[in-house]
């Protein structure tokens, strides 16, 4: 593709607009692309970002041989109504519960772009500090067990001291 | 202060270089995202939608009971600004430049001091950001947190046990915070060595953007770092982080700066001199130009071969040259060659005033 801008050098930027639910891509080359940047809006839309998302979103997609055959092709999420298809090729997601429709498809993601899929950080204070107790017990056994497996038993002690002590405070947390 | 006063003053309270090694560690800035429960992300959103979101959250930062937690923030509609007063906000670093896209359903909460704003709409329907001089991440933090419980005391938030803060965009899933901090590292890259300053924090889960944010070009040495990971480490352990490569970054730009003094006096003390030289006597400025002989006043300041200049003005002459503000300041719409000469007779004038005759 070449760039639609100078029409010289291949287009190594796209960006992709919508207004009033109407898309608009246009294709730029690197040194264009720049200029636009100092002269046009003055800033790059996020959008850049999202698409190199999009892309490894739909490289999950084609790369798994699964794809067909669980018929989550063109999967909705039923509260908002966004697509598996628009969710990859915008990088964002509708709302919240799209998280869990494309559960399948999203662990992956968080994966690749968080190397994590588990959140250890805040917790809306409403949701109780219990919950988030719990939770850090669930997790501490859960490394404990590993802590055994791999013999590391001077950890797997650190951890079993830390786990009493947890439950210590949720003991006391449920009294109170 | 209301808006008007915070789109016709250049300065911020974060500009005010009084924070710890403000001198190169020009701002600290913390953001978490959020958003309402049930409610599509503001991508979604047809307007009159949009508008109940933005009323919900006023509500929110109008409950009494949680005053004490998010300070005095005035609401303002983005549609209710100017297209200069909007970019001006944008140029004082107090919203993003993403605010300004399909503006008309969005708005900002700003804090008295400058110091918080609450974005409405942005690409989630709550970006909570704090701005400080220096290195006082933490304490930013703290300040976004309580932001933050204030205003999920009345607020459900889009929350999932497993994966944290739900967020628009997947690389804000998890604790939805974004932590950075504004560099300013004329040293280092005077001796060549930024690139593997940068390689090195690619590595360890950092990125490095330009002066506003994604995207954006690092003018006058000015670069953000910050984390690129959100989900998986606690807020605590991602301010941590990016505070102690912080501290690594800055005591390599003193060594770098030392360095080149001991070494190159003649030569720093030339380029200095020289910057400050153009700057006082220049009849045309482009921005580029400006923002480079601003860096390297500012490394004089650091240096201590100015003393007649402090960085407070060369952080507020950042907004002032901008063209958002000489247009604003003129009263009319300017050509680039316009710009250009009335941004060097503003810099003409203001070095005057910076003079401090004590000195």
């Amino acid at each position: 593709m070449i760039c639609e801008k100078c029409s010289q050098r291949p287009a190594t930027v796209h960006v992709a607009e919508i207004i009033n639910g109407q898309k608009q891509e246009t294709h730029l080359c690197e040194i264009c692309a720049k200029e636009i940047k100092i002269h046009g809006f003055g800033f790059f839309p996020q959008m850049n970002l999202n698409k190199f998302m999009a892309g490894l979103l739909n490289c999950e997609f084609n790369d798994s041989s699964s794809y067909n055959q669980t018929g989550t092709a063109g999967k909705i999420c039923e509260k908002c109504g966004v697509s598996e298809e628009q969710f990859a090729n915008k990088g964002l997601l509708g709302c919240g519960e799209c998280y869990p429709y494309f559960e399948e498809k999203m662990i992956p993601l968080l994966r690749r772009i968080q190397g994590n899929t588990r959140h250890v950080g805040k917790f809306p204070e409403r949701m109780g500090g219990r919950a988030r107790l719990v939770k850090e017990i669930e997790i501490a056994k859960r490394q404990l067990k590993e802590a055994v497996g791999r013999e590391e038993f001077e950890l797997a002690a650190q951890l079993r001291d830390n786990i009493r002590q947890l439950e210590k405070t949720l003991e006391e947390e449920g009294e109170g | 202060m209301p808006i008007n006063g915070k789109v016709s003053s250049a300065n911020s309270r974060w500009m005010n270089s009084d924070g710890p090694d403000a001198g190169i560690v020009i701002s600290s800035r913390i953001r978490v995202a959020r958003n309402l429960a049930g409610v599509p992300f503001p991508h979604l959103l047809e307007p009159e939608k949009s508008m109940e979101v933005i009323n919900e959250i006023k509500k929110a930062l109008e409950n009494k009971e949680a005053s004490d937690l998010i300070g005095n923030l005035e609401l303002t509609l983005l549609n209710d600004l100017s297209p200069l007063e909007r970019q001006i906000l944008v140029d004082k670093h107090l919203i993003s430049p993403d605010l300004l896209n399909n503006f008309q359903a969005k708005a900002a909460a700003i804090r008295d001091d400058e110091a918080a704003t609450v974005m409405i709409n942005e690409e989630d329907h709550l970006r909570i950001q704090c701005l400080l001089s220096g290195l006082r991440l933490k304490e930013a933090w703290m300040i976004v947190n309580n932001i933050d419980d204030g205003l999920e005391k009345t607020l459900d938030y889009a929350f999932s046990e497993k994966l944290g803060y739900l967020t628009s965009c997947p690389t804000n899933t998890g604790t939805g915070l974004r932590a950075s901090v504004m560099l300013h590292l004329t040293g280092l890259k005077i001796i060549n060595q930024l690139g593997g300053v940068f390689n090195a924090i690619s590595k360890l889960g950092l990125t490095v953007r330009g002066l506003y944010g994604e995207g954006t070009e690092a003018l006058g040495d000015l670069f953000q770092i910050s984390n690129q990971i959100t989900l998986g480490q606690s807020e605590e352990e991602i301010i941590n982080n990016l505070i102690s490569i912080t501290r690594q970054i800055l005591a390599q730009e003193q060594e770098a700066r030392q360095v080149l003094y001991r070494e190159r006096r003649e030569i720093v003390e030339d380029r200095v001199h020289r910057a400050y030289g153009i700057l006082r006597c220049a009849r045309i400025l482009t921005m580029e130009e400006t923002m480079r002989m601003l860096s390297d006043l500012r490394l004089g300041i650091g240096l201590k071969i100015i003393s007649t200049v402090q960085d407070k003005l060369i952080n507020e002459l950042m907004v002032k040259i901008r063209p958002a503000f000489l247009i604003k300041t003129a009263g009319q719409d300017m050509s680039k060659r316009k710009l250009d000469t009335a941004r060097a007779d503003l810099i003409r004038k203001e070095l005057e005033n910076g003079i401090n005759p004590a000195l």
